[in-house]
């Protein structure tokens, strides 16, 4: 190990950032000082590391000074690493031959008053650089081909429209559900707001469309059983009607949607004169009974409660929308809605929100803390604003249910190795900024499986998810940074399984090898984030330029 | 935003218009404007010395006008690309003065005064408008006075009072605090001048300016001209210090905001402006409200709305931690007017639906939740790229093809198409990308089915 010491040659870099450093820190000091360092044998200062002449000089340096290592003191690596890593590798050294140390952001910029202390600080911080620099070792990215196919599992209007975006892009699609017919909760309802369109209508052209291209297979009344591999690679096994099938798949789409919930033992609910809003949807489509003159619908039953906290989103939209419908086929017939709060979000839906009130839909507020009461001919509600009960005829009441998680979700959970919320919903990557993604690569998902939506936000996301997974599609294989989790020490690992279980991304799993059970990275999987080599109690996860070496380096340098 | 600036495939044109749009669905000719920056791009690193040394202050559109910048100035600190920009309106050398500061303070040799626009031409099969929106002029509704107390903001003003980079770092200072500080040090900066000029005279004299001054009214000296000067000079001072004097114990007492309002659809739901609802508005109403009660766990809020409107994923959880841990009140009911009572404290008058009183209530700081209008130039831009806009100005699309505009091959996202949050905006963005690359793949595909 030492005499291989000898043979290091790192080059320090020490960036001006025009005054943002040299302003603050005595720059001649630190070159002197980086001089010293071990391993040390060349030290320059740039006016702008980053500028097309910086980049040049470390070039220069590189191939001149025939260094091995180089480390730039510089400003943040969330910026300025990949810049200077490739231009190493242009240099001819390998990119992960390369240390970055930030004196900038983190010295600097927040020592502006104490140039002194400031540029003790930058000493430690570039000591530390140098320390793990020494011990670097070269990696390459890492690269695997992707299947050209995707999965679509789950056949309501989200997966069938993925599955045909997918198939416009010209790329194979499997699409698998588990009911007899494609269309989900469109096959159930009447007519759609805020359009009107006919429910059955749109599920029919759609399945048209998506059982008449040729890119397209569709097994219905499927399951999908098995799921392994990873990202480009999947073996996908599905039991159909015609038997068991065994595809290859490159990525994977969740659109199992939702269902909605039904309210036993709430509100008296009956399925006859106290029903659901789906139920609704189906008398409405067959054509409402002339007899029905009074309807009372009651929002939030089952939602916004302890039990289930959430709310619904797309509930009262559904209410305004069949509340006009009926008076649209019993123009005399009476609606009030009992509501806490309208959630007629955004354009279209404030827009069917005021027009039901000139069609004379009734409003009431309600207190969840004092419900409304059904009773054998009436509901009886108190109202605010005239502050006292209220009886409404009712000759239907109906109840507005959420859409709650499918019951198989947690199934469908498991096979993929991806996580469900509280609620039972699929839980994106980032709720702002990847709601279309799983934090692991590969799996996406769209509509109601994500959290209710209503058909405009269905169809969007099921185009959003297709265009997410597209992008391995389409560049044909997948490269990942190499700095992830390896099995270093291969006889430490019990294969006991901690790291699997921690693991967001699903990059771990347990293999049986000759030597017994042992953990497993699926390299293209892995993001890095150490979780793992940090849990593992016995040392046998290492991450690569992460290393314990590494650190323990770098935290004796700075105690030194 | 780092991510677009570094990707291989992506070519950046900030600081940029599209002039002309010509062709159709996979084969557009787009012309673009490059506004010149007066600062090469490729040689700026973004160090900022120059916005350091310019002496043009200008107020900062960033900052909503709450902070001041420099004539040559980057957008925000984290913008991409980090190049700065010379805003040729206040720009001196620009305006033919003296100055060119800036270049010779530039160590990488970027700033050029001589710099034009360029005209780009670009050749794409689709075309996506994501132009976003503006936030409503909360100044067009007379009875919550904007414009008159200072201490009702914008909920985007706002945003910026609690940002951490923002104008107050951070505190929730109140607009008419601020006022007073600057007012104060104004004065203070016009006392050390004049304290100087003074400070000459009395060494001339050697005399302190208060008792020359005393002997001076007593009639002494009424026929020395500079003596007569001197007198003229101090009382100009005194004039000032007493002003400043009586600022400075006003100052004394201010404290942050603690008492919170935010009123719900300004704008939003009322038929005089947009009738629509902007969908995001409840929520970072709350989002404030929490915030600001982390940087001062004193801070109790009051939200005042028709409905709360908290449907997204998580959203009413996140409501209902606002109310139990975060001293935020629900108020039902739309807001009369707003007056201003003693210490600039805004008054909210409202109707309760719930007790169905008419009440008032003192706060220290209204923040007034603003609508999501369409952005300015939306329709001369409509017009360029040649696409159709809805009643409220915002691109037409259909529900069945929410991103489809009316014309092949322009697609919209996000809040150009109408009011969404950043998690819908960013999903529609997917999706908008979608239908653009099934366009753009196209002919590849006609090409294969010609060979077959
Ligand atoms: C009463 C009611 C009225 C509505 N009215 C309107 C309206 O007027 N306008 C509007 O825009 N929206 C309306 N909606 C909402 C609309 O139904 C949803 O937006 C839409 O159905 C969501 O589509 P999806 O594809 O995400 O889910 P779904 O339609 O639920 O489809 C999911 C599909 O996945 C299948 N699946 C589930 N699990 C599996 C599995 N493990 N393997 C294989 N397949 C599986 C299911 O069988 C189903 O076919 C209404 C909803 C309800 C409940
Ligand atoms: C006070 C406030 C707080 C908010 N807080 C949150 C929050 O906490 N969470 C959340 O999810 N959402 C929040 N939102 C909503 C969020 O701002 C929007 O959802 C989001 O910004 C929409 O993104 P966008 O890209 O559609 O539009 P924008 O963010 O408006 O971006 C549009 C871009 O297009 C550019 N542009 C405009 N016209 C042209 C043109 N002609 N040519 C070229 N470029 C042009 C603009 O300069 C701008 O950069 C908040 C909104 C406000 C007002
Ligand atoms: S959408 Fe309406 S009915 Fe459904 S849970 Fe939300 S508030 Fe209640």
């Amino acid at each position: 190990m030492p005499d291989k010491k000898e043979d290091i040659r790192i080059g320090v870099f020490l960036c001006h950032c025009g005054s943002n450093i040299a302003g603050y820190l005595n720059m001649e000091e630190l070159e002197e000082f980086s001089k010293k360092l071990p391993h040390v044998t060349f030290v320059q200062r740039n006016l702008y590391s980053c500028s097309e002449g910086g980049i040049n000089e470390i070039k220069k340096g590189i191939k001149e000074q025939n260094l091995n290592r180089v480390v730039v003191a510089s400003c943040t690596p969330r910026t300025h690493e990949p810049l200077f890593r490739s231009s190493c590798g242009e240099a001819g050294l390998n990119p992960y031959l390369f240390e970055m140390v930030n004196i900038r952001d983190q010295c600097s910029w927040v020592h502006m008053q104490e140039k002194e202390d400031g540029t003790t600080k930058a000493k430690d911080l570039i000591r530390m650089g140098v320390a793990k620099a020494a011990l670097l070792e070269p990696q390459e990215p890492i690269m695997s081909e992707v299947q050209i196919r995707a999965l679509v599992i789950g056949g309501g209007i989200a997966g069938m429209t993925a599955t045909l975006a997918f198939a416009n892009r010209g790329y194979e699609v499997v699409l698998v559900e588990k009911e007899e017919a494609l269309g989900g909760m469109l096959n159930h309802l009447s007519k759609l707001g805020p359009t009107m369109t006919d429910a059955s209508a749109l599920a029919e052209e759609k399945v048209r469309a998506v059982t008449g291209h040729s890119k397209i297979t569709v097994f219905t009344k499927a399951k999908v059983t098995l799921v392994q591999g990873f990202i480009g690679k999947y073996k996908v096994d599905i039991e159909t009607e015609s038997g068991n099938k065994n595809i290859d798949i490159g990525v994977i789409v969740v659109a199992t949607g939702g269902r909605a919930f039904v309210p036993e033992g709430l509100y008296g609910y009956d399925g006859k004169r106290v029903i659901t809003q789906l139920e609704l949807e189906v008398l409405l489509k067959n054509g409402l009974a002339s007899a029905i003159k009074n309807v009372v619908m009651i929002q939030c039953v089952g939602s916004r409660n302890e039990e289930r906290p959430y709310c619904s989103r797309i509930c009262c939209q559904t209410a305004v929308k069949n509340a006009m419908l009926i008076r649209e086929q019993n123009p005399d017939a009476k609606v009030s809605i009992l509501y806490r709060d309208m959630q007629m979000y955004g354009v279209e839906n404030e827009e069917m929100f005021r027009d039901s009130k000139v069609k004379r839909v009734r409003y009431i507020n309600y207190d969840p803390a004092n419900p409304p009461e059904v009773e054998p001919d009436n509901v009886r509600v108190y109202h605010a604003l005239l502050g006292r009960d209220m009886d409404l005829a009712a000759d239907l009441v109906v109840l507005s249910t959420p859409i709650v998680a499918q019951d198989d979700a947690n199934v469908v959970s498991q096979l993929l190795r991806v996580p469900i919320d509280e609620n039972g919903f699929f839980m994106e990557g980032h709720v702002k900024l990847k709601p279309l993604d799983f934090a692991t690569s590969g799996i996406f998902l769209c509509g109601s499986a994500r959290f209710p939506a209503n058909i405009r936000e269905a169809v969007a996301q099921g185009l959003g998810a297709a265009s997410r997974a597209s992008i391995p599609l389409a560049k044909g294989s997948v490269v990942v940074e190499p700095i992830i989790s390896v099995l270093a020490n291969e006889d430490a690992c019990r294969g006991c399984g901690l790291c699997v279980a921690l693991c967001p991304y699903g990059a771990l799993e347990i293999q049986n090898t000759e030597k017994g059970r042992k953990v497993h990275v699926i390299d293209v999987a892995c993001k890095g984030c150490g979780v793992c080599a940090a849990t593992c109690y016995q040392h046998a996860l290492s991450i690569n330029s992460f290393t314990d070496k590494q650190i323990e380096a770098q935290v004796e340098a700075f105690l030194n | 935003m780092l991510d677009v600036g570094r990707h291989p495939n992506i070519e950046l044109l900030a600081y940029s218009e599209v002039e002309n749009v010509e062709g159709e669905a996979g084969d557009f000719k787009v012309t673009v404007r490059r506004k010149t920056r007066y600062v090469e791009e490729d040689k700026c690193t973004g160090c900022g010395a120059c916005a350091e040394k310019c002496p043009t202050v200008v107020p900062d559109a960033f900052n909503e006008g709450l902070g001041d910048r420099r004539a040559i100035y980057s957008y925000f600190a984290q913008g991409i690309p980090s190049t700065h920009t010379i805003d040729p309106d206040h720009c001196r050398q620009l305006n033919g003065k003296k100055c060119g500061i800036c270049a010779k303070t530039c160590q990488a040799e970027a700033i050029n005064f001589d710099k034009e626009d360029r005209i780009v031409e670009l050749n794409v099969g689709a075309i996506i408008v994501a132009a976003g929106y503006d936030v409503f002029d909360p100044g067009r509704i007379p009875e919550y006075r904007y414009n008159e107390i200072p201490n009702v903001v914008t909920a985007i003003e706002f945003e910026r009072l609690l940002s951490a980079s923002g104008p107050t770092g951070g505190h929730m200072d109140r607009p008419s605090d601020r006022a007073v500080v600057a007012e104060i040090e104004a004065l203070e900066k016009k006392v050390r001048k004049s304290q100087k000029a003074l400070d000459k005279l009395e060494e001339k004299f050697n005399e302190p300016s208060a008792a020359f001054y005393k002997k001076f009214q007593a009639g002494q000296y009424q026929d020395d001209e500079d003596r007569q000067k001197w007198a003229d000079k101090y009382a100009a001072h005194l004039a000032v210090i007493e002003p400043l004097e009586e600022l400075k114990k006003k100052a004394a007492g201010f404290t942050v905001a603690k008492r919170l309002a935010f009123i719900q659809c300004v704008g939003s739901r009322d038929f005089r402006f947009y009738p629509f609802c902007s969908g995001y508005c409840c929520m970072h109403s709350i989002k404030e409200a929490m915030i600001a009660h982390e940087h001062e766990p004193e801070t109790t809020s009051s939200i005042f709305g028709m409905d709360i409107r908290a449907v997204g994923k998580g959203f009413e959880e996140y409501k209902i931690r606002g109310g139990n841990n975060s001293n935020i009140t629900y108020v039902r009911g739309r807001v009369a007017e707003i007056t201003e009572g003693p210490n600039n404290n805004p008054i909210v008058t409202y109707e309760d639906t719930r007790e169905r009183k008419v009440k008032s209530q003192e706060f220290d700081m209204v923040v007034l939740a603003t609508a999501c209008a369409p952005i300015k130039g939306i329709a001369a831009l409509a017009k360029t790229v040649g696409v159709e806009l809805d009643k409220y100005n915002f691109i037409k699309t259909s529900s069945l093809s929410p991103v489809d505009t009316t014309t092949p091959g322009i697609f919209v996202c996000g809040c150009a198409e109408s009011p969404m949050d950043v998690p819908e905006s960013v999903a529609q963005a997917s999706s908008a990308a979608e239908r653009a690359a099934e366009i753009a793949f196209q002919p590849e595909l006609e090409k294969e089915k010609a060979v077959a």
